[in-house]
């Protein structure tokens, strides 16, 4: 990677990483919810520099524009529920939280510090090296090997249940 | 490329702690939002750096998102309903299907 790009991925690195453990231990729901939208903003740029860019075009209108407009709305309908830690069976619970999320770190981090990944000889991770447009619609639109017709209707299935059953459960009666 | 491991790594576990520790009902869907986008990442970086020669991982980052945006629309939809019917969306109090 060139200067410029360490910098940047260190820059929406710190960005990432601390807005997603803001959005988790923040009382304010309204306030998680924002940075989780910096966290998904940061990971559309993340996407944009392994050169990913229409996944990163997906994730900021997917993501960004829909769900966390999803989230507002539903955080603006529902009370808040008062965090408070003061209750003996919360603080162990957040305590056995912490300790799973640590132990979890510094077992993942061990595998992946530890093996050793035999990079291809990889030029497409600098420069301008975009999938093209015509090569994503071939693939998710074919039926061949690497294309991926069936699970693409498969998702239209699912989420056409989601619509109906959104509407079943949301309606009023 | 360890590095987005690693950053993927601290996403997915402070999603998970998040997951385990808070009461809101939202709160733990937005958990379980950061869990799912570092599974994406770690997609993507896995596909870019090895085999940068197909394009696998990103088309299932690309699923991944669509089955999350569906799965967080019917979540929230039952969470409305839920708040509808008993005016409280805190997971320690959600137990009326236990007796």
């Amino acid at each position: 990677m060139e200067t410029a790009n360490i910098i940047v991925f260190y820059l929406l690195a710190a960005v990432v990483a601390v807005s997603s453990i803001l959005a988790v231990t923040s009382k304010k729901i309204l306030r998680a919810a924002t940075f989780l939208l910096f966290v998904l903003v940061g990971t559309a740029g993340l996407y944009l520099l392994l050169n990913y860019h229409f996944l990163a075009a997906v994730q900021l209108s997917v993501y960004a524009g829909g769900i966390l407009v999803l989230f507002i709305f539903a955080i603006l309908l529902t009370k808040p529920v008062i965090d408070s830690v003061h209750e003996e069976h919360d603080r162990r619970k957040s305590v056995f939280g912490i300790f799973t999320a640590i132990a979890g770190i510094a077992l993942t981090l061990f595998v992946t510090l530890k093996f050793k990944y035999n990079y291809a000889d990889n030029t497409t991770i600098s420069g301008d090296h975009e999938i093209s447009m015509k090569l994503i619609g071939n693939a998710l639109m074919g039926t061949d090997k690497y294309q991926y017709l069936l699970p693409f209707e498969a998702l239209s299935v699912l989420l056409l249940a989601c619509i109906i059953g959104g509407i079943l459960i949301a309606r009023k009666r | 490329m360890e590095h987005y491991l690693i950053l993927s790594s601290i996403m997915f576990f402070t999603g998970i702690y998040g997951f385990i520790t808070r009461k809101n009902m939202l709160a733990v869907l937005i958990s379980i939002e950061l869990i799912l986008n570092s599974v994406e990442i770690n997609f993507s970086v896995f596909n870019r750096y090895l085999y940068p020669e197909g394009m696998e991982g990103m088309i299932f980052s690309l699923f991944g998102i669509a089955i999350s945006a569906a799965e967080t629309a019917v979540a929230i939809a039952i969470i409305i309903n839920i708040y509808r019917n008993l005016k409280d969306i805190n997971v320690r109090r959600i137990n009326k299907m236990k007796n």
